[in-house]
């Protein structure tokens, strides 16, 4: 009977993707653990980190999408929100180490014995439990979201503007988590962690669980977002995201529906940030660099925004770029990624699954040529080539 | 520290200029021998006593000797307790007769012992020096001898400070004389009277070292103490008048590198409504020409160096604005009317700028140096002020004046003015939009190559120069309302100095901070900035 709902609740391409992407996290951990480091099929475990790495890309991406896909919102502070749930979980994690650090004080972290601190400052208190940090993780960037979304929208502030002031707002936290006296490390982030519910996070094992679950919650990630954009709310969302005063004027309360997805799409990003920092084992404010916001925007660009698939594909190629081209010829990866970003919004309005849309448009279209050559030459124009002219973002 | 450059300088002149006139102070040679003697004593309470005997004297010479025993290069000879002025020289000293400044045979140095002086002898003859050089015809040691007193307040100079008060006739130093005086009236033990009219003078004058030299007397009971005590608060309600005056003009300083950075954004984005995240970029290429013009003038035309900003300055409006119209023909012209879409193009452009200029230059700083005219500061009232602060501001005032002038008086503004209200209407007219297009862009952008220019003499040059400013420029621009160069200009300078008066009570970053968050309030409150342009365009 679940599987009944499931299958009339989602559309078939992304319970295809959560499909693979459960498969995934079953496969990528037997192939670390149980297949011989001389097999060739043997998942080395820095590969599993790294790909873990991108799967909480990707759910950032997906997060982003959400909105910016289906909703027309630009947020340029995605990255913001990704790293304030990376910090609820570093704090859990620096909470963890106890009397490991180096100066083997079992209540503060390092840095606060460093700086001279004597106690525990009021918003560190609770993070040495899991359940605690893992409502933080959802709690503080949904609270933000939602303090700053329902300013926003209630005042119409919209399209570029949103966007710069996002952009503004991941500024502030990038300069106000620098400062050593804002209590979370300042410079240096968290880090050192030692331990993740009992289990030691450089183990393979807790490597290969962390895996599992990233690719877990990006199955859940999609399946929420496939299960918002079919709803209802869903439709009405994207009538925001194409005209969004006409929407007004049918009578819907537009506000709330932007800030309905937006504070969702913000959760979702903390808890990707929450799974990416056990697995890269440091956070700190350069996460909160506007640079990082907008090159999880090209992520989406990439893939295709407005599908639920784009983003992950973008996130993984474009960072698995990333990857390469940072090791192997540092100096063009910020010309690959420049052109990227200029090539992408020319050319391929809707990223690659555009590309692939309208390949298939067109195979159609060839098809029905052959089917049908009575057809007038108008017409035949028309129906072909050119994708559908993109729909405009709410300005 | 300057007053004992000035005094060695006041002695290599006493030097210099005695031997010559030596001839005529025989007679005064002749009593002044056992004062220079006497300085030898063998208790410091003597030395000091015959300093002020010296110094009383009145001779041309006491000043050099004086000077010689402050720096420690007055001997007394072992044998003859004859005293000279001397000077290492292998293993003796090359000596000079303290009274005629004449060349003496060299004393071994195990012949000789030096004078020693202490702190308290040292500020007596800072005060002696003073008192000998108040009557010099050079203003400039009158003004060291005033100040010099003004330090030590040595109530022994007073009569000295009169006789020379009578006879000064520039005003200024005149003045300082008098402070000088009443310091040292405050010092004695004159009656109270007289002390609450020094108060008084001193009063008028540098509020920070009045402060100082009235503090210790705010305790003593009676009326001078309440004068002193009344003066002290006067002075710290007048400081706090100069802190408030200070956090403006630094406010507005910094409003004008807000606003030089802002300003040709508020061209693209505000006129043309095209976000331009790579203007940072156009900013660090202006001070990369820069760069690039003081190098070539450096290696063919060296006299230019002066002027290597007013040449860098066109140069680095055509650069910017050039690569600004390429942008705009290349990229920018095919998403018009997608403003995200714009948005994340130009970030694009922006890194791939950055980079080249990364692989070109160098990813560190490169040195932009500063004309003469530039460096040093200057005094008003209370405050000091360097020249680069003021030029910043005069500057920036300046571009926004011609670059109104521009918009308002020429026909490139006219048609740009007509292609922003109105596209269809003024293609219609057989106004070449793309092409106004294209110049506007680029005027935009050379503007902010011209604000390079300008940043590059107070900030550092490197690739990453721009990053630092587009959010800031961007918040200007929102903040004084799009589309409106008038509120790009009020916009500026109100976050300026706002940052400023916030950064005393906050910090720096969190003043910094607290700003971000005001405006993005502020945006709440008004969606369309301080100046919105009104009208049924604006939804367009």
């Amino acid at each position: 009977m679940i599987t009944q709902w499931f299958f009339s609740h989602g559309d078939r391409r992304s319970l295809i993707v959560i499909a693979i992407l459960l498969a995934i996290a079953c496969l990528v951990p037997l192939l670390n653990l149980l297949v011989p480091d001389t097999s060739p099929l043997h998942v080395p475990t820095y590969l599993v980190s790294l790909l873990g790495k991108y799967l909480t890309y990707a759910m950032l991406a997906v997060a982003l999408d959400l909105v910016w896909g289906f909703c027309g919102i630009l947020s340029l502070g995605h990255g913001a929100f990704f790293a304030l749930g990376g910090y609820a979980m570093g704090m859990y994690l620096m909470r963890q180490i106890g009397p490991r650090g180096v100066y083997a004080d079992p209540v503060l972290p390092d840095f606060m014995v460093f700086l001279n601190w004597k106690e525990l400052p009021w918003f560190w208190h609770g993070f040495d439990h899991f359940w605690f940090a893992a409502l933080m993780v959802v709690l503080v960037p949904g609270a933000l979201a939602f303090g700053f979304g329902w300013l926003a929208f209630r005042s119409r502030v919209t399209g570029v503007y949103l966007s710069i002031i996002t952009q503004a707002l991941t500024y502030a936290l990038l300069l106000a988590f620098f400062r050593n006296d804002m209590g979370f490390g300042g410079n240096n982030g968290l880090t050192d962690f030692k331990d993740i519910l009992g289990f030691n996070v450089q183990a393979g094992t807790t490597r290969s669980a962390l895996f599992a679950a990233t690719a877990l919650f990006l199955a859940l990630a999609v399946f929420v977002s496939s299960f918002i954009i079919r709803s209802k709310l869903g439709k009405v969302l994207v009538g925001v995201r194409d005209a969004e005063s006409r929407m007004r004027f049918l009578g819907y309360r537009v506000d709330r529906y932007k800030l309905f997805v937006w504070t969702i799409s913000a959760m979702m990003a903390g808890i990707a940030g929450a799974l990416y920092v056990p697995q890269v084992g440091i956070i700190n404010p350069s996460e909160f660099e506007p640079a990082n916001s907008i090159e999880a925007v090209i992520w989406v660009a990439v893939g295709g925004r407005g599908t639920i698939v784009g983003p992950i594909i973008g996130a993984v190629l474009v960072n698995f770029g990333k990857t390469y081209f940072t090791a192997a010829f540092p100096e063009i990866w910020l010309f690959a990624l420049g052109a990227l970003f200029i090539l992408v919004t020319l050319f391929l309005p809707k990223g690659i699954l555009g590309l692939y849309g309208s390949w298939k448009t067109r195979q159609a279209n060839r098809a029905a040529r052959e089917d049908d050559e009575i057809l007038p030459p108008v017409v035949k124009q028309n129906g072909t080539l050119m994708p559908t002219p993109e729909p405009q973002a709410a300005e | 520290m300057s007053l004992s450059r000035f005094l060695s300088i006041i002695a290599m002149l006493g030097l210099c200029l005695f031997p010559a006139i030596a001839g005529a102070q025989v007679l005064d040679d002749a009593k002044l021998k056992p004062l220079v003697e006497a300085l030898a004593g063998d208790n410091f309470d003597n030395t000091s006593k015959a300093v002020s005997e010296l110094a009383k004297s009145g001779a041309p010479r006491a000043a050099a000797i004086l000077n010689a025993l402050s720096a420690g290069d007055l001997y007394v000879s072992k044998t003859d307790k004859s005293v000279f002025i001397g000077a290492r020289e292998g293993s003796d000293y090359a000596a000079t007769d303290p009274l005629t400044g004449a060349k003496l045979a060299p004393v071994p140095r195990s012949a000789a012992e030096k004078i020693k002086v202490n702190n308290r002898l040292r500020r007596d003859i800072g005060a002696a020096i003073g008192g000998l050089t108040l009557m010099s015809t050079n203003a400039t040691e009158r003004r060291t001898a005033a100040e010099a007193i003004l330090k030590n307040r040595d109530p022994e100079t007073i009569p000295l400070l009169d006789q020379a008060i009578t006879a000064e006739k520039d005003a200024g130093i005149k003045v300082l004389m008098q402070r000088a005086k009443a310091a040292a009236v405050l010092n004695s033990t004159a009656v109270d009277d007289v002390k609450i009219a020094a108060i008084a003078e001193i009063k008028s004058g540098n509020g920070r070292e009045a402060l100082g030299l009235l503090t210790p007397l705010a305790n003593v009971q009676g009326p001078v103490g309440e004068a002193a005590s009344a003066a002290i608060s006067s002075i710290n309600s007048e400081l706090e008048l100069w802190n408030g005056i200070q956090n403006i003009v630094y406010g507005l300083s910094l409003g004008s590198v807000l606003l030089l950075a802002a300003i040709g954004l508020a061209i693209t984005f505000g006129v043309m409504g095209v976000i331009n995240m790579a203007h940072g970029e156009m900013v660090m290429i202006g001070a990369y020409t820069t760069f690039v013009v003081q190098q070539l003038i450096r290696t063919s035309m060296p006299g230019l160096a002066e002027y290597s900003l007013l040449i860098a300055l066109p140069a680095a409006f055509l650069v910017s604005g050039a690569i600004g119209v390429i942008i705009e023909r290349g990229i920018i012209r095919f998403l018009y009317g997608r403003p995200l879409e714009t948005l994340l193009a130009t970030w694009g452009i922006s890194l791939v700028l950055q980079q080249a200029t990364r692989s070109w230059f160098g990813a560190s700083n490169v040195q932009v140096s500063s004309p003469s005219w530039m460096s040093g500061s200057f005094d008003v009232g209370m405050l000091t002020l360097t020249w680069s602060r003021l030029w910043i501001i005069v500057f920036a005032l300046s571009v926004f004046a011609v670059l109104q002038l521009v918009l308002k008086k020429t026909m490139l503004g006219l048609r740009m003015r007509a292609v922003t209200q109105n596209r269809r209407m003024a293609s219609s007219m057989g106004i070449r939009t793309p092409w106004v297009d294209a110049l506007t862009f680029g005027l935009g952008s050379g503007i902010a190559g011209i604000a390079g220019v300008a940043l590059s003499q107070i900030d550092n040059v490197s690739p990453n120069l721009g990053q630092g400013y587009i959010i800031d420029s961007f918040m200007v621009v929102v903040f004084g309302g799009v589309g409106n160069l008038w509120g790009t200009l009020v916009g500026a300078m109100s976050l300026g100095i706002a940052n400023k008066f916030l950064e005393p009570f906050a910090g720096a970053v969190l003043g910094k901070i607290l700003v971000l968050v005001l405006i993005i309030l502020f945006i709440q409150k008004r969606p369309r900035g301080l100046f919105a342009l009104k009208g049924r365009a604006i939804e367009a």
